[in-house]
């Protein structure tokens, strides 16, 4: 009898992210709504540029690997030549809330018909661990090597409550992944954010609040505790804005 | 021939790329090509295509990549400042080997500049704009009849190949009314089985990417790119010659100053001078050889640009230093007029002009 099987929508690849790194459950929660939804063959994801560029490797669906932040431009292109596709982009902190702020403003203000599953650890890993636009007050990254000190660089950027306020936007909704009740909540939100756009629902964001073990400098059952006590506090969970539940 | 009708260069470019079949249209507005844009926004709803007014040129060249990958021909058009900001999209479009249309109607900078017609920007065009090892195939309309019949040429290549094909053409171009013809020319198909339309559509698991960590595998990619760049330089060269026969004196010029050295040449053969003109129609690949053949039979050469030297360069090589070489260019947006061709190629005939 099987009881616990690999998802259909991750490939055979070894994943690379470091030991503790939750995106390695982030990839499956994505992958496993595609699969049931059974949306996977008429699936393109966009990866971006920081730890997930190699997601390409892992979804088990059509990928295209965009610049630097203009993943949500890429994605709105691709729907808008095959609207029957269900495109979706997979982005980190620095590449949505740094770099690619308008492109992310902009597909929510147009009510682009994607779904965004953002990955917020609060440091860019990828180059090593430096000061993100969501790395929190205080916060030592390399280079905030002696904690981010907000009167310099100000504050971290808190993109659902900032999206919350774009009329376009149909679906916001912030998660974590630090523990089992929490990744629950983040399966029936992504999948949410896929049947959305299923029904032409509009733009769909998801945060996912992630770890990063090896730039946090922390174990990887410290990195969870570090989340919640930290970032939790920070970055509230919730619906930031459902429209349609809304105009109900 | 159908009859002719009175259009302005860019909205002739954009009818053309609605004929050979582009339905998605990605754009920001920019002088001197706005125009493009706004035939686009009339058109596209009407006919079950896209227009989008993205949020910038970073966000229009990225949306054509994400059409370009879905196996749609997708256009972007903007002006010199904007084709800049999209130089890194148009990098990995190369990178991606994916087919796309550009369009810059060139205008006077550097920076902000100005917004009258220029050629400067054909370093940009010819030499990279982006990073990394690529090339576009670069189209140069000297008219609005050319810039209708490159629009199609553009999308063919561009399929062909798998590159981004950019026409370069200039503040004149775009906005310039002349007689054209509007009879569709070949739209050519092209395999794009290798497009994201979702692993429904075809075997196995299509990706678009430039990304490749090990530098043998990267190495490869490039050296296969540069196979198929290869054989457009070989088969893809495009050139007018003008009164070539007996020229003594050679002008290489493209685009409006190649339509103004027409006229100098044409007071220049009234005076005894025995002028003709090479005009590059492909800026790349460039037409080396016939300048190169030519180098044999003429006394010297002199660039016509819309800039302070950059044709020349490509001048120089192509007739590897057999015959002296001259430039005569205007920039910042002003035009020559035939007369000051004139005077130079008159300088060049009693030896006082200076060589490049």
């Amino acid at each position: 009898m099987v009881v616990f099987e690999k998802t259909k929508g991750l490939t055979d690849a070894p994943l690379h992210y470091c030991p503790g790194c939750t995106h390695g459950i982030i990839h499956r929660l994505v992958a496993e709504s595609l699969a049931e939804l059974g949306v996977l063959d008429k699936t393109v994801g966009v990866a971006s540029v920081g730890c997930s560029v190699f997601s390409y490797n892992y979804f088990n669906c059509d990928m295209i690997q965009a610049a630097h932040g203009r993943a949500p431009a890429v994605a709105t292109g691709a729907k808008r030549a095959n609207p029957d596709n269900i495109v979706f982009t997979y982005q980190g902190d620095g590449d949505l809330a740094a770099i690619g702020t308008a492109e992310t403003v902009h597909a929510a203000a147009r009510n682009e018909n994607i779904t965004v599953i953002f990955v917020n650890n609060a440091i860019y890993g990828m180059t090593g661990g430096q000061m993100a636009p969501t790395t929190l007050p205080n916060q030592v990254t390399q280079t905030s090597p002696y904690g981010r000190d907000v009167t310099v660089v100000g504050y971290p950027v808190k993109v659902c409550e900032m999206l919350s306020q774009v009329t376009g936007a149909s679906y916001l909704e912030r998660v974590a992944v630090n523990n089992v009740k929490n990744i629950r909540a983040a399966k029936k939100a992504i999948k949410h954010a896929f049947q959305n756009q299923i029904e032409g629902k509009g733009f769909s964001l998801i945060e996912v609040l992630s770890t990063c073990p090896t730039n946090w400098g922390l174990s990887p059952k410290e990195a969870l505790k570090w989340l919640e006590e930290n970032m939790g506090t920070y970055y509230p969970l919730g619906v930031y804005k459902d429209k349609y539940k809304e105009e109900k | 021939m159908s009859e002719k009708v009175l259009m302005k260069g860019n909205e002739a470019l954009a009818e053309a790329a609605i004929m050979a079949g582009c339905r998605h249209y990605f754009g920001y507005p920019i002088t001197p090509q706005t125009e493009v844009a706004a035939y686009m926004a009339k058109r596209m709803p009407k006919i079950g295509g896209t227009f989008l007014q993205a949020e910038s040129e970073v966000a229009a060249i990225n949306m054509v990549i994400g059409a370009a990958s879905s196996g749609v021909r997708a256009m972007t058009s903007s002006s010199s400042p904007g084709i800049s900001l999209k130089s890194e999209g148009i990098s990995y479009l190369a990178g991606c080997e994916l087919p796309a249309l550009i369009v810059n109607v060139q205008r006077g900078g550097p920076g902000l500049g100005g917004i009258q017609p220029s050629q400067s920007d054909y370093f940009q065009a010819t030499k990279g704009g982006g990073h990394g090892d690529y090339h576009l195939i670069v189209l140069a309309p000297a008219s609005v009849q050319e810039m209708f019949d490159m629009t199609f040429k553009g999308f063919n290549l561009a399929d062909k190949y798998r590159v981004p094909t950019m026409i370069l053409a200039d503040g004149t171009m775009g906005q310039m009314m002349e007689p054209v013809s509007l009879d569709a020319n070949a739209v050519e198909t092209y395999d794009k089985s290798w497009a994201t339309v979702g692993t429904g559509k075809h075997e196995g698991r299509n990706v678009i990417n430039s990304l490749s960590l090990s530098p043998a595998q990267l190495e490869e990619w490039n050296k296969s790119r540069y196979e198929r760049y290869a054989l457009i330089e070989k088969d893809e060269v495009m050139y007018e010659e003008f009164m070539m026969d007996d020229a003594e004196i050679c002008v290489v010029a493209f685009g409006i100053a190649a339509r103004v050295s027409k006229n100098a040449i044409v007071a220049a053969r009234k005076q005894g001078l025995k002028v003709g003109m090479i005009r590059p129609i492909t800026l790349w690949p460039f037409p080396k050889e016939v300048i190169s053949k030519a180098a044999d039979k003429v006394k010297a050469f002199l660039s016509v640009e819309l800039n302070m030297g950059q044709m020349v360069d490509d001048v120089k090589l192509a007739e590897n230093c057999k015959k002296p070489v001259y430039f005569y260019g205007r920039t910042g947006g002003v035009i020559m007029s035939p007369d000051e061709v004139l005077d130079e190629l008159i300088k060049i005939e009693k030896g006082e002009a200076k060589q490049w």
